[in-house]
């Protein structure tokens, strides 16, 4: 091989077009090629799957003219950890281990619509306790809130506010040791189960949670403060990512950004579920279509969970001792976990009560947790309001003991979508802010 | 698993059947009358197969039947979407008060185009594509299952159409809603389904050039026994299965 041949170029494949050979200094000579070629010269630029304003490792596959994006498209799949396939090899109550890493920011809606949908199959839905539908509402908008924390936190850091990320983090870390509190946990919960939810609230948890809203209602004016009439910030959020209802609908977008088109369209007040319809909430709008309104309803939406928590919380302080999971042994969960000197461990009581004290709840204890329970045959769809829209579990069931199919219609994965009708025409710059506007994880696209 | 059945009592000394009430009966499915079709065939109990049976309960086959078809009325808005798309439907099942209208894939264009335009009927989202894979239901394998929303009506249905295996084309709805490319794209990645008409079927989640789709029944979920305090458990599908 001769000294001009580049050991790492291969053999230049390519069949059409022209080829430039770079070595270093010569793009003079280059550029007057250019000059001389035809001017449909394509630039294709790979942003990501590994750029930090992607949202974790989401592929943008931009094809632009200068500083303007003429074609967007998106790569996805690098975070296909085959978790539907995974749960058809598990049993139902298992099933909820796996789907709550999805969406790995709202763990909690991945849970819900899951276990709805079991709950459904298994027409126990008029059966699930008060107390538990009460402590899933309660779980589900403190993740709503953590959710979009972690949406305006990231967006912020992505057009160079790093303060809103800082106090965005900030806040989401007390939602997130409410979680540890409450389900021992502060992600991949797996707490909200098919018949209920896994555990009674510990001691002290509605004191904490009181705490926790009157902070944070000391604490959402700041970002008020600090972005909604900020120039700066405005100028990168107006008119930016714009997306009209007609586009909404065409393309089956939900969540704020349907709601930023000014159509209140929430499953939480159309299609109410886990007691929805009993909460005194309003569906927060925006009319721009825009990046910015859907920060604004963002925001709005948080304030929002703040009420129906603080109801929750009123609500579970009168249900004190009150069962949280389905009272038919042979669906609920058997064991109770306790929290030893030791950390959380098994239940004393409850060893002794299945070794000691009754057969019957030995062998409910040993079937549900070695084989499980029979969910009869047939579908279910139950979706639920998540933070980034409708977020639905297909749960088909074939009579056994594990899912036959489990799909999720992720509100992310559908979103995204868009990503190219908001961005194409538009500055490079502003692809991110479009994308943050969506609000992808990129758990729940891939699963 | 015949051969493998546990030879039982002589006629002579077997016990008269005991006479069985309503409850002993598995439930059954739908209208009385109608017929149930089988999806697939449960075959044993409690994970015992082959010749360490000695429970007898290895040799049992129950038919996998999913709900059989409703029948007239169907009660509420469902009569109104049934009367809409009648010709078009194939069946109509209801289970859980959720609607599926079982629709033939050479009628499902013609029926999503009606379901999204007609004044009556407003489904103006499709939530998604799910396919499932019944590899016993002979003829009808691959299912491709659609959840429609309808803002207008604020009602849901379910639209379930199938494939053979062995002819596996669904017409695409992205020219109706185009919401559903990146769902018929996974939907073709994970089962093999094609959808004719998609402007660009390619793989969304799995690697371009992956053989194989991999959510189909016929694919194993792979995996290596790990060892663990000196024993080695086996990878999950080749666990023992309480099916």
């Amino acid at each position: 091989m001769g000294t001009d041949q580049d050991f790492y170029a291969g053999g230049a494949d390519t069949a059409e077009g022209k080829v430039f050979t770079v070595t270093g200094q010569d793009w003079d000579e280059i550029a007057a090629d250019m000059g001389d070629s035809d001017a449909a010269e394509r630039i294709v630029v790979n942003m990501g799957p590994q750029h930090p304003s992607t949202h974790g490792v989401l592929r943008l596959i931009l094809e632009i003219e200068g500083e303007t994006v003429t074609e967007a498209r998106c790569g996805i799949g690098y975070l296909h950890t085959g978790i539907e396939k995974n749960m058809e090899y598990r049993s139902w109550t298992q099933g909820v281990t796996f789907c709550t890493r999805m969406d790995y920011l709202s763990p909690f809606f991945n849970e819900a619509t899951y276990s709805l949908g079991v709950e459904r199959l298994l027409d126990i839905e008029d059966d699930i306790p008060e107390k538990a539908q009460i402590m899933r509402v309660l779980l589900m908008e403190l993740n709503r809130i953590s959710s979009h924390l972690v949406c305006i936190a990231t967006g912020g850091m992505e057009i160079g506010a790093l303060t809103v990320m800082t106090i965005g983090f900030r806040e989401r870390e007390l939602v997130l040791d409410l979680f540890e509190l409450i389900t021992g946990l502060r992600m991949n919960h797996a707490f909200i189960r098919p018949g209920g939810v896994a555990q009674d609230l510990p001691p002290g948890a509605l004191d904490e949670i009181r705490s926790f809203v009157a902070l944070m209602k000391k604490r959402l004016p700041e970002y008020a403060a600090l972005c909604n009439a900020n120039p700066i910030f405005k100028a990168r959020l107006e008119n930016v990512g714009h997306l009209d209802l007609e586009g909404c609908m065409a393309l089956g977008l939900t969540g704020p950004v349907l709601r930023s088109t000014g159509y209140g369209f929430d499953l939480r007040k159309a299609q109410p579920y886990c007691g929805y319809e009993t909460y005194d909430f309003d569906v927060q709008t925006w009319d721009t279509a825009d990046s910015y309104g859907r920060f604004r309803v963002r925001l709005n939406e948080m304030w929002e969970s703040l009420k129906i928590i603080e109801q929750a919380a009123d609500r579970l302080a009168k249900l004190e001792g009150a069962p949280v999971m389905v009272a038919d042994k042979k669906v609920a969960w058997p064991s109770q976990l306790s929290i030893g000197s030791d950390g959380m461990g098994n239940s004393l009581d409850h060893i002794r009560h299945i070794m000691g004290e009754s057969m019957e709840a030995l062998i409910h204890h040993f079937k549900l947790v070695t084989e499980g329970f029979r969910v009869p045959a047939g579908q279910a769809y139950v979706p639920v309001e998540s933070p980034r829209g409708e977020l639905g579990a297909h749960v088909v069931s074939d009579g056994g003991t594990r899912p036959f199919r489990a799909h999720f219609r992720d509100p992310s994965f559908n979103n995204l979508q868009a990503m190219g009708v908001m961005s194409e025409g538009g500055q490079i710059a502003d692809v991110i802010v479009a994308i943050a506007s969506i609000d992808p994880v990129m758990g729940g696209v891939d699963r | 698993m015949s051969d493998d059945k546990p030879a039982g009592p002589e006629k002579s000394v077997e016990q008269p059947a005991v006479e069985q009430s309503p409850e002993n009966v598995p439930e059954a499915f739908g209208e009385p009358g109608l017929e149930v079709r089988a999806v697939g065939e449960r075959q044993g109990m409690f994970g015992v197969q082959g010749s360490g049976d000695t429970s007898g309960y290895g040799g049992l086959v129950a038919p996998v039947v999913l709900p059989g078809a409703a029948q007239r009325p169907y009660g509420g808005w469902f009569d109104t979407v049934a009367d809409a798309l009648d010709p078009l439907i194939e069946q109509v099942v209801i289970h859980r008060g959720e609607i599926t209208f079982h629709i033939h894939r050479d009628n499902l264009l013609a029926a999503a185009r009606k379901l999204r335009d007609d004044p009556d009927l407003r489904f103006e989202l499709l939530s998604g594509v799910s396919g499932v894979h019944y590899p016993g239901d002979a003829g009808r394998e691959l299912h491709a299952v659609y959840h429609l929303m309808s803002f207008t009506w604020n009602r849901r249905v379910r639209v379930e159409t199938a494939a053979p295996d062995g002819d596996p084309h669904v017409p695409s709805l992205v020219p109706i809603y185009p919401a559903a490319d990146w769902h018929e794209r996974e939907t073709w990645d994970m089962f093999g389904i094609q959808f004719d008409g998609h402007p660009a079927l390619t793989r969304i989640l799995m690697p371009d050039d992956w053989p194989g789709h991999p959510q189909r029944k016929d694919y194993p979920l792979g995996g290596i026994p790990v060892e663990y305090k000196g024993a080695s458990v086996p990878p999950p599908d080749q666990r023992r299965s309480y099916n």
